[in-house]
């Protein structure tokens, strides 16, 4: 057995600390690009639900602007054809039952909704979950809308005096995605200059 | 100082098992037994890191000194983890956004550390590798079968997208049981956890009885 003295066992707790440091960082150097390629794929994939292929004839994520909303940024991916801007698509957040429910929400150069899906939440399985298009039709039934059609004060779920259905057995979770459509269409009209015309 | 790999595996397995005996790593067990395929893929990921760090354990054993073994046994375990999770992010990403979310908890198991402790730390790196394997396959047999109870009870079906998990071959595997709708909601939530982990704790007791065991609050004690 070794001397034991502190430095020693310091020695020791320090030398693991250097090579395992090493080990995860040489790691990190060769999963690093593919695990962003990955996270480019995923955005990838939840524009193509938002936005239909047949209206844009670029890639969005390379036409991305970022708006100023209040103190936060957001990354608004815009869908061109032959250089108008012909749709945009962005994350929006809301409060469900489980936590944050995030949507990526495509609009219409007119504010009319394109598209809504769940990209990730925490709803619970079987009631809330129903928020997600492979379990239900309800998402879907936002395609076509805008502000104003519903009227702005029948933006809600039907228990709350809206238009919009809830679950049986889960209403937090539908009020909270018709609050964050209903926001995500006005954060669109309070910019819509600066995203079709590319502003910061 | 082991008697034998053959009294490793059947410890691992069923006489002290990681879930149904020595009741560690319950975090992962409750979280991730929704399904049976979300709790094989929680138990292979657990089954890697602890087989992997035991491994290395046991072979840096005289490396260590008693006074830090605990960080550097976290450090290896945790160090193991982020590999698996970096790992599974890049080349088995489909994988990865089901299971994802839940591979940092294996650093929370105390299953790991538990091993490293009473096993590796004291035993050759052969024993001590099939250690590993054997409690990682007792834990990733526990959570498949509470997760097929909550998962046949609650959404009637079984190993749904196992195909995702384990490559397309496996679809025949999916089965549906109950029409959709007729599950007992409760199974799937926190509770069923409890539930489906309490009544296959009582069935392990039973069959131990039967078979004349004396029945002991066994903690997580080394193979002799």
């Amino acid at each position: 057995m070794m001397p034991q003295r502190p430095v020693v066992h310091a020695l020791i707790l320090g030398i693991f600390c250097l090579v395992f440091g090493v080990i995860l960082a040489t790691t990190d150097l060769f999963t690093h690009d593919t695990i962003k390629l990955r996270a480019v794929e995923d955005l990838q994939n939840s524009l193509t639900l938002v936005i239909p292929a047949s209206i844009h004839d670029n890639n969005p994520v390379s036409d991305a602007v970022v708006i100023k909303d209040g103190g936060r940024d957001v990354t608004v991916y815009r869908a061109m054809k032959g250089g108008t801007v012909t749709g945009a698509a962005y994350a929006i957040e809301g409060s469900g039952y489980g936590g944050p429910i995030t949507l990526m929400l495509g609009v219409d150069p007119e504010g009319k909704i394109l598209g809504v899906r769940a990209t990730a939440f925490h709803e619970t399985p079987g009631l809330g979950d129903r928020i997600d298009a492979a379990k239900s039709d309800w998402i879907t039934r936002f395609t076509g809308l805008w502000l104003g059609h519903p009227p702005a004060d029948k933006w809600k779920v039907k228990k709350d005096g809206g238009v919009f259905d809830q679950f049986a057995g889960a209403t937090i979770t539908p009020r909270g995605v018709v609050a964050a459509v209903k926001n995500g269409l006005e954060f669109f009209a309070r910019h819509k200059a600066d995203i079709l015309e590319g502003r910061r | 100082m082991s008697s034998g790999y053959a009294k490793i595996f059947k410890d691992g397995l069923w006489e002290n098992n990681g879930v149904l005996c020595q009741m560690l790593g319950m975090c992962p067990t409750m979280a991730m037994t929704t399904s049976a395929t979300n709790g094989l893929g929680m138990g292979l990921a657990t089954l890697f890191v602890m087989a992997s760090s035991n491994l290395l354990i046991a072979s840096l054993r005289n490396y260590i000194t008693p006074q830090v073994r605990i960080p550097v046994f976290i450090l290896i375990i945790a160090a193991m983890v982020t590999l698996v999770d970096m790992t599974m992010n890049a080349y088995m990403h489909e994988l990865y956004k089901v299971l994802g979310l839940f591979i940092p908890l294996i650093v929370s198991n105390c299953l790991p550390l538990g091993r490293a402790e009473v096993f590796a730390a004291k035993e050759p790196v052969l024993p001590s590798f099939c250690d590993g394997l054997a409690m990682g396959l007792g834990f990733t047999a526990a959570l498949t079968v509470i997760g097929a109870m909550r998962e046949i009870t609650g959404s009637g079906t079984l190993f749904a997208d196992a195909s995702l998990l384990l490559g397309p071959a496996f679809k025949v595997m999916e089965l549906r049981l109950l029409p959709p709708g007729d599950g007992v909601l409760m199974a799937v939530l926190p509770p069923g956890g409890f539930l489906a982990t309490g009544l296959l704790l009582a069935v392990k007791r039973m069959i131990d009885i039967r078979a004349g065991k004396p029945i002991s609050m066994a903690g997580a004690h080394a193979v002799t």
